[in-house]
């Protein structure tokens, strides 16, 4: 009787464990595909130059979520490394950049490391900044990789 | 009247002088700038590296040999499937003087061990950075992959997702030629 009633504790137990951690283990799933980002939140690269070159006083706060030895070789000018987006550790710095910004800041991210349905980052980063509460938040969509559509595009670009 | 004439052929020269001198250095500064200087053709860049069993990797003493250089990263998706293919060339081609390299453009080396490992990679892995990237014209997206010839020269260069038969033929056809 005793083994018995242990036995179903332990079996309510187990279930309970698997059903609290399911949903988490869901949520932290890395990485999430680019073409997960609705096609409304995309820019292309001629739009973000046209921005660029313009005088307008809010311009975005342009982050580059994909490697760091990328974007050491070449960046957008003014972009910022925000940490890897296909990693948790790489999300937490992303977080960390945004934590004492406006929700309605207009925020622009960037990878490049692959073609677009390929790329590991941007889905994730993506939805992080949603998942904050940022209503203003871009993606650049880059069909084949930085280089190829934006550098040897002559777009800007800094070192 | 001969001063003048000979101040004005001097401007004129002085203008062309400036102009071709500009034209250079902006096409120049737009070569750098863009990575779009083409490495085919050219001398391999040479580098000396660590691979990641602590091994120096000197592109210098692979003279003689072909040598397929993958840029790659854990990240990237399509390297995945590259790699075991290169795997086997190596064994496949070894004995015919090929030797592929990798160079992971990865952050840190800790989940490159883990997938050389987890994929049993056997050919030498080193880890790259922005200066080794730039010098190969910039690799600003991969997987990235140069084929040397046996004195150093780069003879292709095949960028993202590319139909493996294209790179083999490639390759088959440096080995081929002594």
């Amino acid at each position: 009787m005793r083994i018995r009633s242990i036995a179903t504790m332990g079996s309510v137990a187990v279930i309970a464990f698997v059903l609290i951690q399911s949903p988490a283990r869901a949520q932290s799933a890395l990485p999430l595909a680019a073409t997960t980002i609705p096609s409304t939140q995309l820019i292309q690269p001629e739009e973000l130059k046209a921005i660029l070159n313009s005088t307008r006083p809010a311009q975005p706060l342009i982050l580059q979520v994909g490697s760091r030895v990328m974007f050491d070789q070449a960046h957008i000018p003014t972009s910022e490394y925000a940490g890897s987006g296909s990693r948790e550790d790489g999300l937490d710095v992303l977080r960390d950049r945004v934590k004492t910004l406006a929700k309605s800041r207009f925020i622009l991210l960037y990878c490049g490391c692959c073609p677009w349905n390929r790329c590991p980052n941007v889905g994730s980063a993506y939805k992080t900044l949603s998942d904050l509460g940022f209503t203003n938040v871009k993606v650049l969509y880059i069909a084949d990789n930085f280089g190829s559509d934006w550098v040897s595009k002559g777009y800007p670009v800094a070192h | 009247m001969r001063i003048k004439r000979f101040s004005g052929t001097r401007i004129l020269a002085l203008r062309w002088g400036f102009t071709i001198l500009f034209l250079t250095l902006v096409l120049q500064a737009r070569a750098q700038t863009s990575g779009t200087q083409s490495l085919v053709g050219r001398r391999a860049p040479e580098f000396v590296r660590r691979d990641l069993t602590g091994h120096n990797l000197d592109l210098a003493r692979l003279h003689g040999k072909v040598v397929l250089l993958n840029f790659w990263a854990t990240w990237c998706a399509p390297c995945q499937i590259e790699m075991p293919m290169f795997a086997r060339w190596q064994e496949q081609y070894g004995p015919q003087q090929l030797a592929v390299i990798g160079i992971s453009m990865d952050d840190d080396s800790e989940p490159v061990r883990r997938m050389i490992h987890a994929q049993r990679i056997v050919y030498p892995i080193a880890m790259g950075d922005a200066t080794l990237g730039q010098r190969y014209g910039g690799v600003l997206g991969l997987p990235l992959t140069f084929l040397i010839d046996r004195n150093g020269i780069v003879r292709a260069k095949f960028q993202g997702e590319t139909d493996p038969g294209k790179i083999e033929t490639s390759l088959r056809n440096l080995l081929d030629s002594h």
